[in-house]
C-alpha cells in the first residue's frame, strides 16, 4: 500500500494526475482574474488619500504576497529534495524559481509606481521595499547558482541547500532591514487599514493570483519533467549509437 | 587536537606562502576607500558621517575577494578527497577553513580599518568600537562566506556568483556592524547593535561549516 | 580482514557503469582491475573509499573497525596528488602524517616514507620545483605516513619510471605482506606478489 505522497511522487502519475487539474486551476484562475479586475477597477472606491493610485495595490499586494510564498514552497521543496529524496521536489523547486523571481520584480515595480504619487519619488529606501529588494536578489542567487553547475543532480541538490540557508537567514535580514529603517528614518506605516470596501477585491485578486501562479507552476512542472525525459532519450541514442559503432568495430 | 591543529597551521602556513591573498585584500580596502572621497567630493563633514558605511561596505567586498580559494584549491589538487576521508568530520574541516580565512583576511582588514578612518574623517572616538565591531563582525564574513565557496566551488567565474550569492546574506552583519559604529556616538552606545552583531556571527559560525560540509559532501563524487 | 562487494550496481550520470558486481579481497591481497578506458575503474574505486553511493549493493571491510566507514580506514590516491606546491617536500610529508597519521606525528615515520620513495633528498624543496613523477611519488608517499589498512590505487605508476614503479611494488608488497589489503587499477603488469586480477570487461576474478 502506498502512501498518497509516494504515489504522486511517480512522475507518471504526477503526468496523469496534472493533466487533469490544469485545465481547472487556469479556468478558475482566468474567472477570478476578471471579476477581481473587475472589482478593483471599477466596483471599489478611489482612496480618500491616494485617489485612483489606490488601484495599484490590487496588484502589487498578489505580486507582494506571491514572491514570500514561493520562497516558502521552494524552501518546503529543497527540505523535500534533501530529507526525503522526493523525485519531484527538484521539478518543483526548479520551476518556481523563475516564477518567483518574476512575480518579486513586479512586487517591486508596482511598488515603485505605487510609490511615486506618494513619495513623490519612485524609489524610498522603505523596509518593506528593501525586503523585497533583497528577497529578489535571493531568487537571482538561486537561478545564478542552479545554471552556473554543469551536473544537474549536484546543481539540484546545491540550489537546495542555498534555499534552505536563503529561508533560514530571512527572519535575521528582514529583522535587520526593520532596524536599520527606524534607525533612519521614523517608520511610515502606510496602508496598515484597509477599508473593507477594499479588502473584497483585494481578497479575490489575492486568490487568483496565487491560482494563476499554481498552474503556472503545474505547467513548468510538466514542461520540465519533459525536458529531462527527452535528454534521457537522447543519452540513451547516444549510448546505443556508440554501442553499435563499438560492435562494428569489433567485427 | 593534533589534527586540527596541522591543518590550520597548514592553511595559514599556505596564506603566507602565497602571500598574494593577504597583500591583494588590504591592498584592495585601502584603493576601495580612497575611491570614495573621489566620488562624493573631500567634504570632511560628509565622510565624518558615512565613514562607517563605507569602511564595512570596502571591507566586506574586500574578504570576499580571497573567499572563493577556500575550497576551490584543494578541490583542484585533490586535497579535498583526502580531507573527506580523513578522521575530522567536514564540518569540523570546513570550520578551520573558515576561521583560517578570517585569520589571515578578517584580523589583518580590522587593523587596517582604523588607520583607513583617518582617511575619512571618522570620529576619534568610534575606534574603539570600529576595531571591536569588524572583530566582531567579520566572523560571519568568512564563515558564511564558506557557504557559498563550498556551493560554487566548481562552477566557473565562481567569484563573481560567489558575490551574487552571499552578498544579501551579509545584510544584517552589515547594517548593525555600521549601526553599532554609529550609535556609539548617539546617548544610547553601541550596546544593543554590538550584541546583535556578536550573535549574528555565532549563529553563522555555527551553522555555516553544517551547510558548507553538506554542499562539498555533495560535489566530492 | 576481508574487503566484501556485493552485487554492486553503480551509476554515473545518467548511465549504469558497473551491473551487479560481487568480489572479495582476503587480508594480505591485493586485486588489480583491470579493462578498457571508461570501463569504470576509477568509479569502482571511488565507490570503494566511500565517494560515490552505489545504487544498489554494499561494500564493507570484515574485521575492521566497526567503528569506522570503509572509506575512513581506507586510503585512496588518485589521479591527482594533493600536493601543496608553495609547500616543501618534507612540509606536505609532515602536514599529511600529523593530519592522517593512526599516532602521534613522528618524524621517523615521515623520513622512512620519503625514503622509500627516493625522496630523502628533497626534503626541503618546494614541491613546485618537482618534476611530474617525483610528485607523485610524493603523492604515493601519503600510503606510508597515513597507515590505513586498505590502499586504493587509481593508475599509482601514472607519470612514474621503471625504478619508481618499483618501489611502489615494494611498497605494495610490504603491505600486504604485513596483513594490508590493496585494490589498484592499473594498465601496466605491476609483477605483484600475492595479487588477483579483476578484468571489469568480464566482471571475472582471474588468479
Amino acid at each position: 500500500m502506498q502512501t498518497l505522497t509516494q504515489r504522486l511522487a511517480n512522475p507518471t502519475r504526477f503526468m496523469e494526475l496534472s493533466a487533469r487539474l490544469l485545465p481547472w486551476f487556469v479556468a478558475a484562475s482566468a474567472i477570478l482574474l476578471v471579476y477581481g479586475l473587475y472589482l478593483s477597477f471599477f466596483d471599489s472606491p478611489p482612496d480618500y488619500q491616494q485617489g485612483e493610485t489606490v488601484r495599484i495595490m490590487y496588484i502589487h499586494v498578489p505580486c507582494a504576497w506571491l514572491s514570500m510564498m514561493i520562497y516558502g514552497l521552494i524552501a518546503l521543496s529543497s527540505f523535500g529534495l534533501l530529507v526525503f529524496r522526493h523525485p519531484l521536489a527538484d521539478v518543483s523547486a526548479k520551476a518556481a524559481a523563475p516564477l518567483g523571481a518574476a512575480f518579486t520584480f513586479l512586487a517591486l515595480v508596482t511598488g515603485s509606481l505605487w510609490g511615486k504619487p506618494m513619495w513623490g519619488t519612485y524609489w524610498v529606501w522603505d523596509a518593506r521595499l528593501t525586503s523585497v529588494l533583497l528577497l529578489f536578489f535571493l531568487y537571482l542567487g538561486l537561478i545564478a547558482l542552479r545554471s552556473a553547475l554543469e551536473d544537474e543532480g549536484a546543481a539540484a541538490k546545491l540550489t537546495a541547500l542555498l534555499a534552505l540557508v536563503g529561508v533560514t537567514l530571512l527572519p535575521i535580514i528582514k529583522f535587520s532591514v526593520n532596524w536599520w529603517n527606524t534607525l533612519h528614518q521614523p517608520s511610515t506605516d502606510f496602508g496598515a487599514t484597509v477599508d473593507p470596501s477594499m479588502r473584497l477585491p483585494l481578497l479575490v485578486m489575492a486568490l487568483a493570483f496565487t491560482l494563476m501562479f499554481f498552474a503556472m507552476h503545474l505547467k513548468a512542472m510538466r514542461n520540465e519533467i519533459l525536458r529531462r525525459r527527452a535528454k534521457a532519450l537522447r543519452t540513451q541514442v547516444i549510448m546505443g549509437r556508440d554501442r553499435l559503432a563499438a560492435q562494428g568495430a569489433a567485427e | 587536537m593534533t589534527r586540527v591543529w596541522a591543518l590550520l597551521h597548514r592553511d595559514l602556513r599556505l596564506a603566507v606562502r602565497e602571500g598574494g591573498a593577504i597583500g591583494t585584500a588590504l591592498g584592495f580596502f585601502l584603493v576601495v576607500v580612497s575611491l570614495m572621497p573621489l566620488g562624493l567630493g573631500p567634504d570632511l563633514n560628509l565622510l565624518a558621517r558615512i565613514a562607517a558605511g563605507i569602511l564595512w561596505i570596502a571591507l566586506l567586498l574586500a574578504a570576499l575577494l580571497s573567499l572563493n580559494r577556500i575550497f576551490e584549491a584543494d578541490y583542484e589538487d585533490g586535497t579535498l578527497d583526502v580531507l573527506a576521508t580523513g578522521p575530522l568530520p567536514l564540518e569540523l574541516v570546513s570550520a578551520i577553513k573558515a576561521l583560517a580565512h578570517w585569520i589571515t583576511t578578517g584580523i589583518p582588514l580590522a587593523i587596517l580599518a582604523p588607520v583607513l578612518g583617518i582617511l575619512l574623517n571618522l570620529d576619534l572616538n568610534a575606534y574603539p568600537v570600529l576595531v571591536g565591531t569588524t572583530l566582531v563582525g567579520t566572523p560571519a564574513v568568512s564563515f558564511l562566506g564558506a557557504v557559498g565557496a563550498a556551493l560554487t566551488m566548481k562552477t566557473r567565474r565562481g567569484g563573481l556568483l560567489l558575490a551574487l550569492i552571499v552578498l544579501p546574506l551579509y545584510v544584517p552583519t552589515l547594517i548593525f556592524g555600521i549601526s553599532a559604529v554609529s550609535a556609539s556616538a548617539g546617548p544610547s552606545g553601541a550596546g544593543s547593535s554590538f550584541l546583535i552583531l556578536a550573535a549574528v556571527s555565532l549563529v553563522t559560525m555555527v551553522l555555516g561549516p553544517v551547510a558548507a560540509a553538506a554542499a562539498l559532501r555533495i560535489q566530492i563524487q | 580482514m576481508q574487503l566484501i562487494a556485493e552485487d554492486l550496481v553503480i551509476d554515473r550520470g545518467s548511465r549504469r557503469v558497473i551491473e551487479g558486481l560481487s568480489f572479495a579481497v582476503r587480508q594480505g591481497e591485493a586485486l588489480v582491475l583491470t579493462g578498457a578506458n571508461g570501463i569504470g575503474k576509477t568509479t569502482l574505486l571511488r565507490t570503494l573509499a566511500g565517494f560515490i553511493r552505489p545504487f544498489r549493493g554494499s561494500v564493507r571491510l570484515d574485521g575492521g573497525d566497526p567503528e569506522l566507514s570503509v572509506g575512513e580506514q581506507a586510503h585512496a590516491i588518485g589521479h591527482t596528488n594533493a600536493v601543496k606546491t608553495s609547500l616543501t617536500v618534507l612540509e606536505n610529508a609532515s602536514f599529511w602524517n600529523a593530519y592522517l597519521g593512526p599516532d602521534a606525528p613522528s618524524r621517523a615515520r615521515v623520513d622512512a616514507a620519503l625514503r622509500h620513495f627516493g625522496l630523502e633528498e628533497l626534503g626541503e624543496f618546494p614541491a613546485a620545483y618537482l618534476s611530474a613523477g617525483q610528485k607523485r611519488r610524493l603523492g604515493l608517499s601519503r600510503l606510508l605516513v597515513a597507515g590505513r589498512p586498505l590502499w586504493l590505487l587509481d593508475e599509482p605508476t601514472a607519470s612514474l619510471d621503471a625504478a619508481s614503479s618499483e618501489r611502489l611494488v615494494a611498497a605494495v608488497d610490504a603491505h600486504t605482506a604485513t596483513g594490508g589489503i590493496a585494490v589498484i587499477a592499473t594498465h601496466l603488469p605491476l609483477g605483484l606478489e600475492r595479487a588477483q586480477t579483476l578484468d571489469l570487461a568480464a566482471q571475472r576474478i582471474a588468479a
